[in-house]
């Protein structure tokens, strides 16, 4: 896949900072307004597809490489699972909400609600890797290449 | 009882963790994979001791409020421990047999997360007490198992793989239309409170609506009769532990497990009695069906995938008798198929790895190079056939006295031929790959890696002497509490919620 | 009531497509049509007449009956999540095919016999 113009390059350019700005305030504000982990991952996947779309796929693959989108999305499932599991070795309960019961925090404020913002940015890191992951095989690469 | 949400939790965590550390080597995956499988096997068995309780959990410790469930739920009852016991067991053996057979494939990392998911999933779907998390664990396993059967990438599995993908993604949305009509009804999702509130309303048309909608589309992942074009594709596409994976636990947790769940505990069979009436007709007829067009095949795959569209069959059959001694006898017989119809998918993996040829017509004489395969299938064959005193032949007695006993005398009749025709295609089966002359092509097969005849050993004995689950100690502890949740019906909401 | 009948069209819409359609592509797109008329049917069922969004706020306070049930919405999220994984699924294998085959027509994808 080949680059687009200099116009779309440098637009896009322009965009992604703040695109990928609104998917990190979505992702933080996940339990106090709507939206969360999954919209939010979506907005930052969003912003490396519009990277890669205005590029050029040869120009990112070797990046690509780098980032590794799959093993960001290993990363965000285990982080998720294992918020899941601290609450059944702290608390006995599977998914027990560990850090509310210590610090229960405000309703409506930015640092409250235990570990749900947490479990918020795990999905975020996942669903952003998973999403730009799917992109990158069916767009991208070839035949037999690997991730 | 914190282990409960252990069952889950352990394939899933190891399913994440092996990509990350597959950077490391597959041999890494592999192992982490197998201890995973390994403990929740143990603790399969470990569990078995509370098999006449009913255990319930919340997840993240949110009880119910004046007896109505807020959170979701895992339930452990007589049943569930059965499903659990054929899910690790078989998954174990699968397990320890792909560390060697997985070696003809690339990429193995990735096959043993998919296998972990799968797992997890199945787990999550016999434990769950909450219609829509129920969901969300078949399609966890579903989507695994999409996956698993291409894993070749070959042109046929593909075929295959997206064939069972179209297939089980109408199924899905059916089930998920199905649970919003259900939502819509009764307000609730945990199954035991539903299953009050559906007491309350009685009968009306909706609830028949849900009914065949979770009919139709449970019997799609099934695969009874009419419903069953894909699995002939799809489970001999698969590599050999995925295949025995598939027909000897995937479709009867997502299946039957999940039809016996809805009809019997939550909607209620007295109520619901045209389901029996259906499940008799769905199930004479794969088990008939199924088994001619088995008699027919030149695969060995595709005539084991045909032969558990039969057995399938006679367990749903079974479970359409309505009574306690019907339940038995499915039960029994699913425990049953889980052992041999695996073991003998894992011998036809055998003959694949040592000549790449699933055609019957051009093996023969196997037994002569291959003792341990040819031994364990033999007894996996005779088993599937009904031949006293091993396991398949009580499961098959009991079904057909139990049958006998409620006055269907026809039907007993044909259960009993469709036997006869079951042992006929699996001597076929013996006579064409395992005994004869051995062709000049294949003087060079030699016996399988150690760890795939250790699986195979293992299953074989399982399924010779599943027979002694009969003896009543046994049975006191495994089958009967498993009948008592099918026969109590309603109750279990009692059971599950208290008073 | 209207809203429900329709829904249930748009499901038999994406059935129709299932069991007609000969393009890969366009049966993917038929399941997709199907999930998505369920979801709608999901939202559909926790609406509530004038209600707010299920947010906690100072001033609806803790008046459930003033708030669309939220339920739904959540099961809907799920299932979207779902569907995306069996519809990358679906199309990755869609391409695959037609790289082996070089057609998404399903009448000349046929190395497997019934």
């Amino acid at each position: 896949m080949k680059g687009m113009t200099l116009i779309v390059k440098q637009i896009s350019q322009l965009m992604v900072p703040s695109i990928f700005l609104l998917g990190i305030y979505v992702i933080l504000h996940g339990h106090l307004t709507p939206g969360g982990g999954f919209a939010g991952g979506i907005l930052i996947a969003g912003c490396f597809v519009l990277l890669v779309l205005a590029y050029g796929s040869d120009e990112v693959k070797s990046e690509v490489r780098k980032w590794r989108a799959s093993f960001s999305e290993s990363l965000g499932i285990f982080m998720f699972w294992f918020l899941a599991v601290l609450g059944l070795v702290q608390g006995s309960y599977f998914f027990y909400n560990i850090i509310a019961k210590i610090n229960p925090g405000h309703p409506g404020q930015l640092f409250s609600a235990g570990i749900i913002p947490l479990c918020n940015m795990a999905i975020g890191i996942e669903v952003a890797g998973a999403l730009f992951a799917i992109f990158i095989t069916l767009a991208v690469l070839k035949a037999g290449e690997k991730l | 009882m914190n282990v409960l949400p252990l069952f889950v939790a352990i394939p899933l965590g190891a399913a994440f963790l092996t990509p990350i550390l597959s950077k490391a080597g597959n041999r890494i995956s592999a192992v982490l994979g197998l201890c995973a499988n390994g403990f929740i096997m143990g603790l399969s068995i470990w569990i078995i001791q509370y098999s006449k309780d009913t255990i319930v959990y919340f997840a993240g410790g949110w009880q119910p409020i004046a007896g109505i469930p807020i959170g979701i739920a895992m339930v452990m009852d007589g049943l569930t421990v059965v499903m659990l016991l054929i899910i690790n067991v078989v998954g174990f053996f699968a397990m320890l047999y792909s560390l060697n057979y997985m070696t003809r494939y690339t990429e193995t990392g990735k096959y043993y997360t998919l296998f972990l998911l799968m797992m997890g999933g199945l787990n999550g779907v016999v434990l769950s007490g909450d219609l829509f998390n129920l969901f969300v664990f078949l399609e966890i396993t579903a989507i695994a198992s999409y996956s698993l059967v291409a894993f070749g990438v070959e042109a046929e599995e593909l075929e295959a793989s997206f064939k069972y993908q179209v297939l089980g993604g109408t199924a899905s949305a059916m089930i998920l239309l199905g649970i919003a009509v259900f939502y819509q009804l009764t307000g609730t999702l945990n199954l035991a409170d539903a299953s009050r509130v559906i007491e309350g309303i009685g009968l009306n048309p909706a609830v028949i609506f849900v009914g065949i909608l979770f009919l139709v589309g449970f019997s799609l992942k099934a695969a009874l009769m009419p419903f069953h074009a894909w699995l002939p594709d799809a489970h001999p596409s698969a590599p050999a532990p995925i295949s025995a994976m598939l027909s000897g636990v995937v479709i009867k947790v997502l299946g039957v497990y999940t039809l016996i769940r809805m009809f019997f505990n939550i909607f209620g069979i007295g109520r619901m009695s045209f389901v029996l009436i259906v499940f008799l007709i769905l199930g004479t007829l794969s088990m008939v069906a199924g088994a001619f067009l088995a008699l027919s095949q030149k695969d060995f795959k595709r005539l084991l995938a045909y032969s558990s569209i039969s057995q399938i069959g006679y367990v749903i059959f079974a479970f359409g008798l309505g009574t306690p001694l019907g339940f038995l006898g499915g039960l029994f017989h699913l425990i049953n198929h889980a052992s041999f119809k695996s073991l003998l998918f894992l011998n036809s993996g055998a003959v694949v790895y040592r000549t790449d040829n699933r055609d019957m017509e051009k093996m023969g004489g196997f037994s002569q190079r291959m003792p341990v395969t040819g031994t364990t299938s033999l007894m996996g064959s005779l088993s599937i056939g009904g031949i006293p005193p091993l396991g398949g032949f009580w499961s098959k007695l009991v079904i057909v006295i139990a049958a006998v006993e409620s006055h269907h005398f026809i039907l007993a009749g044909i259960a009993v031929l469709t036997s006869i025709i079951t042992l006929a295609y699996y001597l076929k089966v013996q006579k064409m790959t395992f005994f004869g002359k051995l062709s000049d092509l294949y003087k060079g097969v030699k016996e399988v890696p150690v760890l795939m005849c250790v699986s195979m050993v293992t299953l074989a004995i399982l399924s010779l002497g599943l027979g002694v689950l009969l003896l009543p100690q046994l049975r006191n502890i495994i089958l009967d509490p498993a009948v008592n949740v099918i026969a109590g019906g309603l109750d279990y909401a009692k059971m599950v919620l208290g008073g | 009531m209207i809203v429900y009948v329709l829904a249930i069209l748009l499901f038999l819409i994406g059935l129709y497509g299932i069991v007609v359609k000969r393009n890969l592509i366009k049966i993917v797109i038929s399941l997709m049509i199907m999930e998505y008329a369920i979801n709608l049917f999901f939202a559909l069922i926790g609406y509530r007449e004038g209600g707010a969004a299920p947010i906690h706020t100072e001033e609806l306070g803790d008046n459930m009956v003033l708030f669309v049930d939220p339920l739904p919405q959540a099961l809907v999220l799920t299932a979207i999540v779902i569907g995306l994984g069996t519809t990358a699924l679906l199309v990755s294998f869609a391409v695959r095919i037609y790289e082996k085959y070089d057609t998404f027509d399903v009448r000349k994808i046929r190395k497997l016999r019934g």
